[in-house]
């Protein structure tokens, strides 16, 4: 660790030292979330979201595996074995709602942290190796997602799969030639549903190997906090464990009461009734929309409704939807305020605080029909969303005077840094 | 400089979305924001129905459920399968194993001839599913003016408020409102088509599958068999069939969150007892 003030892991009987010496998994899990890990005293509940992510991503993948022990990648059989696990497997429903509204709630978890990320500005040197292969995650989720929303093989899945593959045929000259390569057809069947369902699997254990980057890049600088002062003295930090395990420990039960809610209590509130209906390639549904995770992204695809000049709309669509995700990853350039936290910044936070009304809008309007008013409602927010970070965003952070900033965390917590340091009991190393 | 092709980019994006923002809002002020249509007036949403499997506590009424499948196998089954359910599932309607091997052989379901291995028909084991009526789907296209009634296993599941739905569509055939006719003089139901306000399009195939009170005769004891009572009964068999593990999952629902609450309670105590003595002793925190 890089922190002079992390205690450094010392094996306390044989066996632990044997292993130290062999293999030093205990001193790793130390320096993870242990005392080796000292992490500002000041966190609030919004840096939670970390650990559920993470708790999320393995409970996905426990759900999964067990759902591949029963189902079947193929195209004429696909939607049977799903009802198969919902009726005849032991469990088998309860793996089904957990795994299909535990990739809602990831999405919830990891949009509040990527929000999290926009108010304290968590993208800002030196955290910028954090935050690129944060958004390199949120883009494998994405895809993720997407594929697996097609395994059941009911309408939306098929027709999702053919719309949003369909994407690829904006794309000029060669556009059609790669859908047909990317989904091994014309349209999608039997070749897309076996590679859609192979990489479904692969993706998670890829994101899985992300995420060690992302944790890895977090452990040097350490996390970030709600006033954006960086830790100056040990005073300002609190080991890990036990503080934020207990803490991390309560916000995952206020987590698992909602996420069960929904599972044990309104499993198809966040689906389409038309995902029950199988596959029909001769049948259209009257409205095509994907889940809702991927709403704000479908509203910019499909605000863009003329040719500009001689781009064509479609094109336009894609290349703004793809656009959208992909300015994330130049927040920490565009964003030159020195100061990080959002609570000292008065004129970023009324902008950030447009900009969440702003996603709001487009997670309503990714799910409307494609009709007036709706469009013209998604054409100004969609407007809005790439001023933000492309325009706003630099301006005012050259523009804006910021509040001063408290000394240190400390000094945010207790008002004073003076009586911080006796504070610390000595339980906790 | 990554700022200024930042703001560039920004602009361009932003450009071009308006551009179809102004020619959109120019359409809408010259010609109006789309045309209303018949479907749009006077479809209406499925009626609010009452079932003893609303809400969080509520749970199947078996009897209810026999008079539902009653009128399924002898309604609805002349078109539309059943096919995810399977004959044994009939014991969660409280028949005992007897009775479903007897309404199990009352089905005839597609064999081998163990002699001469030709297909034929055999009667049905309680393992065996509930047999199509029609052998595939281009005859149930042939037999029903082309459309293909769908499968019900799933249906109140596959329809926006399902079960309600089911009630409505069944109970509301009628023939087009005057008031219909007249904003929309171009409307018709075409020949072989029915009038059904609960359906998108207003116009359904399905002739009104319950067409009089009494069709099913139910056993004594039971309510009267009116058209609304058989179209209750019937979405709450449905329902059942679309999820058959509906009542277990309450209640194992109710058991989980009831232990996960209980420990949420004790992390938190437990995050109050850790963060005690490095909490600020007064609440002087400089906040914003």
């Amino acid at each position: 660790m890089s922190f002079p003030w992390a205690r450094e892991y010392q094996p306390t009987n044989g066996l632990m030292k044997f292993l130290d010496e062999r293999l030093p998994l205990p001193r790793l899990i130390h320096g993870a979330i242990g005392a080796g890990y000292p992490v500002p005293r000041n966190l609030s509940y919004m840096w939670n979201f970390g650990v559920l992510a993470g708790f999320c991503l393995v409970m996905q993948i426990i759900t999964g595996v067990v759902l591949a022990m029963h189902y079947a990648p193929n195209a004429l059989v696909a939607f049977a074995t799903t009802e198969h696990i919902m009726r005849d497997v032991n469990w088998g429903w309860l793996m089904r709602y957990a795994h299909a509204n535990g990739a809602s709630f990831f999405f919830v978890v990891v949009y509040l942290h990527i929000f999290r990320g926009f108010f304290y500005s968590s993208y800002k040197a030196p955290r910028e190796m954090i935050w690129l292969p944060g958004v390199v995650i949120f883009l494998l989720m994405m895809a993720t997602a997407f594929m697996g929303y097609v395994l059941p093989w009911g309408q939306m899945s098929f027709w999702g799969a053919k719309v949003i593959t369909g994407l690829f045929g904006a794309i000029p000259l060669v556009g059609e030639p790669i859908q047909v390569w990317l989904l091994g057809g014309f349209a999608p069947d039997n070749a897309a549903l076996n590679r859609f369902f192979s990489l479904h699997f692969l993706l998670p254990f890829v994101i899985a190997g992300v995420v060690i980057l992302h944790i890895w890049a977090l452990h040097i600088p350490g996390s970030s906090n709600p006033t954006g002062v960086e830790i100056k003295t040990e005073a300002d930090t609190l080991p890990f464990h036990p503080y934020y395990t207990a803490k991390d420990g309560f916000g995952l039960g206020v987590f698992l009461l909602l996420f069960l809610a929904f599972v044990f209590f309104m499993p198809n509130a966040l689906g389409h009734p038309d995902n029950y209906i199988e596959a029909n390639p001769l049948s259209t549904p009257a409205l095509i929309v994907p889940e809702w995770y991927f709403y704000p992204f479908y509203a910019i695809l499909r605000a863009f409704t003329i040719d500009f000049f001689f781009i064509p709309a479609k094109l336009m669509g894609v290349l703004a939807m793809f656009a959208a995700i992909l300015v994330w990853f130049f927040l920490p350039w565009l964003d030159k305020s020195p100061v990080r936290s959002g609570h000292y910044r008065p004129l970023f936070r009324i902008f950030f605080w447009i900009l969440m009304v702003d996603m709001a809008a487009l997670f309503w309007l990714g799910g409307t029909h494609a009709e007036e008013p709706y469009i013209m409602f998604s054409q100004l927010t969609t407007a809005y969303y790439f001023l933000h970070f492309l325009v706003i965003l630099p301006i005012v952070s050259s523009i804006e005077k910021p509040k001063p900033l408290p000394y240190s965390i400390t000094e945010s917590v207790l008002g004073s840094d003076k009586d911080a340091s006796p504070a610390i009991p000595a339980a906790a190393n | 400089m990554i700022r200024l092709f930042g703001i560039l980019t920004g602009l361009f994006f932003a450009v071009a979305v308006l551009w179809s923002f102004g020619n959109g809002a120019f359409v809408a002020a010259t010609e109006g924001m789309g045309e209303e249509t018949a479907e749009k007036v006077f479809y209406e949403h499925p009626e609010k129905l009452e079932l003893p499997s609303d809400g969080i506590f509520g749970t199947f009424d078996v009897a209810q459920l026999q008079r539902g499948y009653q009128v399924y196998k002898e309604v609805c089954a002349a078109c539309h399968s059943l096919k995810f359910v399977a004959i044994r599932d009939l014991a969660q309607l409280g028949y005992d194993e007897g009775q479903i091997k007897a309404e199990a052989a009352s089905f005839q379901v597609p064999g081998i001839d163990p002699n001469t291995g030709e297909a034929t028909t055999r009667p049905g084991l309680p393992t065996d599913y509930f047999p199509s009526p029609y052998a595939n789907t281009v005859m149930a296209a042939a037999a029903n003016n082309n459309a293909i009634p769908p499968d019900l296993s799933l249906i109140t599941k596959a329809r926006d408020d399902g079960t309600a739905y089911v009630h409505s569509l069944l109970t509301g055939y009628s023939s087009p409102p005057a008031e219909l006719t007249q904003q929309f003089p171009n409307f018709s139901t075409p020949p072989g088509l029915n009038f059904n306000r609960y359906f998108p399009n207003l116009n359904i195939a399905m002739a009104p599958p319950l067409a009089a009170d009494g069709q099913v005769t139910y056993a004594p004891g039971n309510p009267d068999p009116t058209i609304d009572q058989m179209a209750t009964d019937v979405a709450a068999f449905l329902t059942w069939t679309a999820e058959p593990t509906l009542v277990k999952r309450r209640q194992a629902g109710f058991a989980v969150l009831g232990f996960v609450l209980f420990a949420t309670i004790l992390a938190y105590f437990a995050k109050q007892q850790v963060w005690a003595a490095v909490k600020p002793k007064k609440a002087a925190k400089a906040k914003d």
